[in-house]
């Protein structure tokens, strides 16, 4: 904590020696928050297209930081010959029960196989045939070798001249005055106050995992699919500047590999094997083929004693056992050293399960409620990837095209629609008050802990246990009911106080602190989500235990916004794209 | 559970405190890198990647079914040397190439 000086200052009644950070301005036209698959390629485009000046922050290092850190094996939305635009709308759109947003699916529809080209041109691995044609998976997926993906892009970032790049800064809320003007952060490693100031802002920091206890007790807890270090901060930061959320009702639980929750698609799709349940039944017919059927078909076979389910790959053979062992080393390694250290997959069935439920608008259509230019409800604020709404199954090739759009979008806004900082006076005073509240937080009296002595960890898990008990998670098989919701919400509220009395002993507490402050907003807002759609569309998701079924009025959009420290909900018409 | 730093191969170049994904790993007092909380790490093997001496190494948790094997990495180039250890003193290697696609 080079950067910061103790002093001493009388607060809450007690004397605290509190931290004042030295302060860094950064000035920039545009602002990037999250250097992961969507960040990154608005950069590049960014870096590519114009004389602009680009800034791009990240909590962590951007060859490896976001949910592609160790890599990923396929790319799941390209269009292949035979296919339209308009197939892959229609197909995310039926998967998602008529809840997505079919305009944005268009835009990204149309870019997927342009961005892949690209990506391979910068140097990823695509498998082809000896025609130089792409190898698919099925009608939309195609091999790659994605382990060094985020490298890759990294490096095309770096060679950007007028792209700066910032690390092991952690952005905790915007800098706005009606308009998103930049944002604030402290650097986890130099302990210093950031201000970030922009003419346009991009989020792509990615989803929300760790809302709810995960599938892994204790030391394991971060044993999971989705990064924990994807905390749901681009939402929290949108929600405490007003901006209107969409389908948070609409979580993402994926069907994985047990204990590793490893990846299952490059078995099911890539060597194309079948689920059975425990007596070798292979179930998956009995239940609706969309993402959330095929989850919910895995839950009602271990609820109905049929459990547990098998992805039936033994008698693969030692070839293909041999290829799945360097294709899980390309993402998820641990998977390949269970197997090594247990029994493979070609002598022993790989045991799969549900996960935690996440927030993850690359999957499903949670996120911000965006324009075509993927412009938020708040002017000047973009968000692209897993915080973008709307727009589920966009994957690694959606997530670049909607960084391309993004970019796009924010060129447009900063030539056209820009208006100069109103009061400079007031952004003044929110820079000062937010360096002031980390100085606050970071009273060595307190280390890591609230006023009642309890320490972040136990009120992480606090979360995570009320989540999953009263809102859906694993121990209900994803099921809740009103009385659970009340509960959860109060709940939530409660543990919300408790965090505000935390303090931080260190930057690393620092860190700890407003990740879970991001999750508990982010939890509420879902709660309130769960609680606004009085029906239960997508089993598996969303099961509603007091209102089973699907209902007419539920064919809209659930959005929110936090106002006056409420949160608002608003239905918004569903709209199709004519065919 | 399931990266370890070697305290004996490591040189405290601290790369992997830079290259965490969720600045897991910390510089600790006498310079050696510490791993803040073993249930923090996502277990990605960024680190691994990022070392040049081989010092942090996977092992599979006993709750996943792990009988102690240790897994290694070395990467050069396109090419990255996965080396398993197991606990009887076998030895496994299996060699990843990014220039090569996955089958599946």
């Amino acid at each position: 904590m080079s950067a910061a000086k103790v002093t001493s200052g009388y607060r809450t009644g007690v004397w605290h020696r509190v931290y004042v950070m030295e302060k860094k301005t950064v000035d920039s036209d545009v602002l990037i928050i999250g250097g992961g698959t969507a960040g990154c390629y608005a950069a590049i485009c960014l870096g590519e297209r114009s004389n602009l000046r680009i800034c791009v922050v990240d909590k962590a290092d951007i060859r490896r930081s976001g949910c592609l850190a160790a890599g990923v094996n396929a790319l799941n939305a390209y269009i292949t010959e035979g296919h339209t635009a308009m197939d892959y709308v229609r197909y995310a759109s039926e998967d998602a029960c008529s809840i997505a947003r079919e305009d944005l699916l268009l835009d990204i529809a149309g870019r997927l196989n342009h961005v892949t080209r690209d990506l391979e041109r910068r140097g990823l691995t695509i498998l082809k045939d000896e025609n130089g044609k792409y190898i698919s998976r099925g009608w939309r997926n195609l091999k790659i070798n994605g382990e060094n993906l985020k490298p890759i892009l990294a490096s095309e970032v770096r060679k950007q001249k007028n792209v700066e790049v910032i690390e092991h800064v952690n952005i905790t809320d915007l800098r706005t005055d009606g308009r998103a003007r930049g944002a604030y952060g402290f650097g986890i490693l130099d302990g210093m106050f950031y201000e970030f100031r922009a003419k346009a802002v991009l989020v792509a920091s990615g989803g929300a995992s760790g809302l709810y206890r995960p599938n892994n007790p204790e030391n394991l807890a971060h044993q999971m699919w989705y990064s924990p270090f994807n905390t749901g901060a681009g939402y929290c930061m949108g929600i405490l500047a007003g901006a209107e959320m969409t389908t948070f009702e609409m979580r993402f639980i994926a069907l994985r590999c047990k204990d590793t929750i490893a990846p299952t698609g490059t078995i099911a799709q890539g060597v194309g094997v079948e689920q059975i349940n425990a007596a070798g039944e292979v179930y998956e017919s009995r239940y609706d083929r969309t993402t959330s059927g095929r989850l919910w078909g895995t839950v009602a076979e271990n609820l109905e004693g049929r459990g547990p389910c098998y992805l039936k790959t033994s008698g693969i053979g030692k070839k293909a056992e041999e290829d799945l062992y360097r294709a899980y080393l390309n993402m998820a390694p641990m998977q390949t050293l269970k197997w090594v250290e247990t029994k493979g997959p070609s002598s022993e069935n790989v045991e799969i399960e549900g996960t935690e439920p996440y927030i993850v608008g690359g999957h499903t259509a949670s996120g911000y409620w965006i324009g075509h230019d993927r412009q938020t409800t708040v002017p000047g604020l973009f968000a692209a990837g897993d915080v973008a709404g709307g727009c589920p199954q966009k994957y690694v090739t959606g997530a670049l095209a909607e960084g391309e759009i993004a970019a796009e979008g924010m060129l447009e806004y900063i030539e056209k629609d820009w208006e100069g900082e109103s009061d400079g006076n007031f952004l003044t005073e929110q820079s000062e008050e937010k360096k002031r509240e980390y100085g606050r937080k970071l009273r060595q009296e307190k280390t890591g802990q609230d006023r009642a002595g309890y320490r972040l960890e136990q009120l992480e898990t606090a979360m995570q246990k009320t989540m999953d008990e009263y809102a859906g998670g694993i121990r209900t098989s994803y099921r809740y009911s009103s009385t659970g919701l009340d509960l959860a919400r109060q709940k939530i509220s409660d543990l919300t106080e408790l965090l505000e009395h935390a303090g931080a002993g260190d930057l690393y507490d620092l860190l700890s602190f407003y990740e879970l402050r991001d999750r508990l907003i982010v939890a509420r807002v879902l709660i309130a989500h769960l609680r606004a759609r009085e029906e239960t569309r997508w089993r598996g998701f969303q099961e509603y235990l007091d209102h089973p079924g699907k209902k007419k009025e539920f064919e809209c959009y659930i959005n929110s916004v936090l106002e006056d420290g409420k949160i608002r909900i608003i239905r918004r018409r569903l709209e199709h794209v004519p065919c | 559970m399931g990266v370890v730093i070697n305290q004996n191969k490591c040189v405290k170049c601290l790369r992997c405190v830079r290259i965490c994904p969720g600045n897991v790993i910390r510089r600790g007092p006498d310079g050696m890198p510490c791993i803040r909380h073993p249930s923090d790490c996502w277990n990605c093997t960024s680190c691994m990647k990022e070392c040049p001496g081989e010092a942090i190494y996977m092992i599979l948790p006993p709750e996943m079914g792990g009988r102690g094997a240790r897994m290694t990495l070395q990467q050069s180039g396109h090419l990255t040397e996965w080396k398993i250890l197991r606990a009887d003193g076998s030895r496994i290697l299996l060699v990843t190439d990014t220039d090569a696609a996955n089958q599946y």
